[in-house]
């Protein structure tokens, strides 16, 4: 038989092809649906948050940060409760990481605070001393793009059904608001401000009167949501 | 032998894969040794601003090195083993040079937009599938011009029976083909949305889906880009170089099919102790043990082809990159399983064992092959003789002991900072902060940096050799370079 598809190069790559695609429908298809579903309460990410992802993943902190704290009582002890699979289910992409040359990051909101991220962001060696973190002054003065993060936003709801402008936890009110890009805007800004007011750098909180965010505020408001 | 010596075969597009094979050779790894330095001397974090960064710069060493220096190794050699192993000229279809000068040119653009966007740090952020979908769209046509050059060179071939080699070749082309589709699936937001930029998407899977389809796509990327092609290259090149026959048809048989079978299974074994399902978990750590056979079935089919004249390795430093290449595939296909066992893994995962693992793979085989393979064609594609056997003999041990120095480092650094993660004191509260296990990895950094130099002057030494030969080797007759032989190809 292997000589017969040895000169018959079609059915040769038909064969290859068969079996490759088998161990992926077997692997992936099954859990699809249950994998995708939310832990109870779970909400979207503001624009704001989503922009703070989006300096994440600009800046590339998946090359030393894991957002994956695995059930072994040594990693519950450092950074709390193991992860869900629920708790990731309006992460697109997830950012689970592969290599921890820093620490797991995917509760840090839980024990750092706004102005300690300020002062690491701008000089981790300033509050870790022998930190290999690279500084990201940068991100004190480039401007994070809300508008796009809006857009992601409001894909997410079309296409995926994600629970924007929805009451989740059933207590009468919508959980978080996305509305038109003017809202969106809006309410981006004034989160923005909420965080401002706890930082020192004048720069950033004149920028933010201005009405612009810059990156290192959207990046703080996404590390506080990881809870 | 008699009708081929009638044919005049084509190697104008080879020999620009093995320029662009050399270039992307150079920018990978410079980077590369720059971030290995980063990360022992973080100041050199500084030297290009916002874009200089060791997160900034990752995505370009491993799209470098996959992308820019793998990818054209493995269509150099396309190029030039395609048309001797289907009997056929490139020269005998107009139609087959214009598709392979465009898949070339194509290619080019693609990654000097790669750069760009990845130095911005436009991106969709997954491992090894970062570039954004409008460049996405293009690597599917580069791709589908690689598939047309194979099928059609396929259609006009006079050797009907195919060779071990275009098993591999046509395998690469399709695995990566369906990894790649299935991975980048995204909707770009802003022609759904009419806001944002253009460039911006949203992956179509999310969070564990997301995770499992990932690592589907990364495992099997190694499998497609970093095994198979560099396969299909050893038992070409092994056996001319050699003057050998191929050990065992049989072995080949059965290895190829088994690594076709088996590899797609191992992915999971990137995903235990996570959120995916636990049967997926232990599926993937049990094939991946399983897959030593198959990965094993060819290394050991390349070395007994070398059976009784084992002289040849003193006497030719080809054979000697050739022969430490599937020494090193033995073992870094046997330290990979090893680390998918549930229990090792749990102290290897996120540590800088992985990357010592990848490494011995990529520097020891990966990247040896691609390089043997180029010295072997260089005079065949240039007439001319190779400029200096002894620079290569040099390179030979530089890059050897780069390579060591290397993985060793790393698995050192990556057991101590897995040990010490878990390590407890005598009330069972964690032993070490955070930063303490960073700092303890300072000497290792440095000695993986020094080992990443090494390394890198061997290649500046191959590109050199390469160079000369093209620019000032002696010129040589082409039929004397087709005597030594066990193939008609
Ligand atoms: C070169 C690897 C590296 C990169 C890239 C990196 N970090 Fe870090 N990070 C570290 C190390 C090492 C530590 C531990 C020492 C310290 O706190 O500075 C750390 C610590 C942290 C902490 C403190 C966590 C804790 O539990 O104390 C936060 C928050 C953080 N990094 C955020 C980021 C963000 C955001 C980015 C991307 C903009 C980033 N890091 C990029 C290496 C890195």
């Amino acid at each position: 038989m292997f000589h017969w598809l040895e000169e018959r190069p079609f059915f040769f790559a038909v064969g290859v092809f068969v079996v490759i695609a088998f161990a992926g429908l077997i692997e992936i298809l099954p859990n699809f649906a249950q994998a995708s579903r939310p832990i109870e309460g779970l909400k979207p990410y503001s624009v704001l948050e989503i922009a703070g992802k989006e300096v994440y993943k600009k800046d590339n902190c998946i090359a030393c940060h894991s957002q994956l704290i695995r059930p072994f009582k040594s990693e519950t002890d450092r950074y709390g409760m193991y992860s869900l699979s629920g708790e990731y289910a309006y992460d697109r992409p997830f950012l689970w990481g592969s290599k921890r040359t820093g620490p797991d990051l995917h509760r840090v909101g839980n024990y750092r605070t706004t102005d300690w991220h300020e002062n690491h962001m701008w000089e981790p060696t300033s509050v870790v001393p022998n930190s290999i973190m690279p500084a990201y002054k940068h991100m004190f003065s480039n401007i994070a793009d809300i508008e796009t993060a809006y857009a992601e936003a409001l894909t997410v709801k079309n296409v995926f059904n994600v629970p924007y402008d929805q009451d989740i936890n059933g207590d009468g009110n919508v959980d978080v608001a996305l509305g038109s890009w003017e809202d969106a805007r809006a309410q981006a800004l004034k989160e923005a401000e909420a965080i401002a007011a706890d930082m020192k750098n004048q720069d950033v909180k004149d920028a933010v009167a201005r009405g612009e965010i810059p990156e290192i505020v959207a990046i703080i408001a996404y590390m506080n949501r990881l809870k | 032998m008699q009708n081929n010596a009638a044919l005049e075969y084509d190697y104008t597009i080879a020999k620009m894969f093995v320029f662009s094979t050399i270039l992307f050779g150079i920018v990978g790894m410079v980077i590369g040794t720059l971030i290995a330095a980063q990360l022992a001397f973080p100041e050199l974090n500084y030297l290009l601003g916002e874009y200089g960064t060791f997160s900034r710069l990752r995505p370009l060493h491993t799209n470098g090195v996959i992308f820019g220096f793998t990818l054209s190794g493995i269509w150099a050699t396309w190029y030039y083993v395609g048309q001797r192993v289907l009997k056929v000229s490139m020269a005998e279809s107009p139609f087959l040079m214009a598709i392979g000068k465009l898949h070339f040119w194509l290619y080019m653009l693609v990654m000097v937009l790669a750069v760009v966007t990845l130095l911005m740090g436009i991106t969709a952020s997954k491992e090894y599938a970062q570039l954004e979908w409008p460049l996405d769209l293009l690597v599917v046509v580069v791709w589908v011009l690689w598939g047309l050059s194979i099928f059609g060179l396929i259609g006009i071939r006079r050797e009907k029976t195919l060779y071990i080699s275009m098993w591999y070749y046509i395998a690469t082309f399709l695995g990566i083909a369906m990894l790649y589709l299935f991975n980048n699936m995204a909707i770009p937001t802003q022609l759904v949305t009419g806001y944002g930029s253009w460039l911006h998407s949203v992956s179509m899977y999310a969070g564990t889906n997301d995770a499992l389809v990932q690592w589907w796509y990364g495992h099997n990327a190694v499998a497609f880009g970093f095994t198979v092609p560099i396969i299909a290259m050893i038992y070409y090149f092994l056996p001319k170089e050699s003057g050998q026959a191929v050990y065992s048809y049989k072995l080949s048989l059965l290895s190829f099919w088994g690594l076709m079978f088996v590899y797609l299974w191992a992915g999971g074994h990137h995903l235990i102790y996570s959120t995916v399902p636990d049967w997926m978990q232990s599926m993937g750590s049990v094939f991946s043990v399983v897959l030593i056979l198959p990965s094993w079935g060819s290394a050991i089919n390349m070395l007994l082809t070398m059976k009784g004249e084992w002289n040849q390795l003193t006497e030719n430093p080809l054979i000697k990159f050739m022969v430490l290449a599937s020494t090193f595939y033995m073992l870094s296909t046997l330290e990979g399983p090893i680390q998918s066992i549930k229990s090792v893994n749990a102290i290897a995962h996120f540590t800088d064992w992985i990357p010592g693992h990848v490494h011995d793979g990529v520097l020891g085989w990966v990247v040896f092959m691609i390089m043997a393979a180029i010295f072997h064609m260089a005079p065949r594609l240039f007439n001319k003789e190779l400029y200096s056997k002894s620079l290569v003999e040099k390179q030979f041990w530089l890059q050897t002991t780069g390579i060591v120095l290397y993985f060793s480092s790393m698995w050192i650094a990556g057991i101590t900072q897995g040990m010490m993660w878990r390590a407890v004191d005598e009330y069972g509260n964690l032993a070490y902060s955070f930063i303490d296990t960073v700092t303890v990895l300072h000497p290792y950094y440095t000695i993986r940096a020094v080992g990443g130099l090494l390394y890198l002057i061997g290649f500046f030494m191959f590109a050199y050799n390469i160079y000369k030969t093209f620019a000032s080797g002696k010129e040589v007759d082409g039929s004397t370079l087709q005597n030594k032989t066990p193939m008609s190809a």
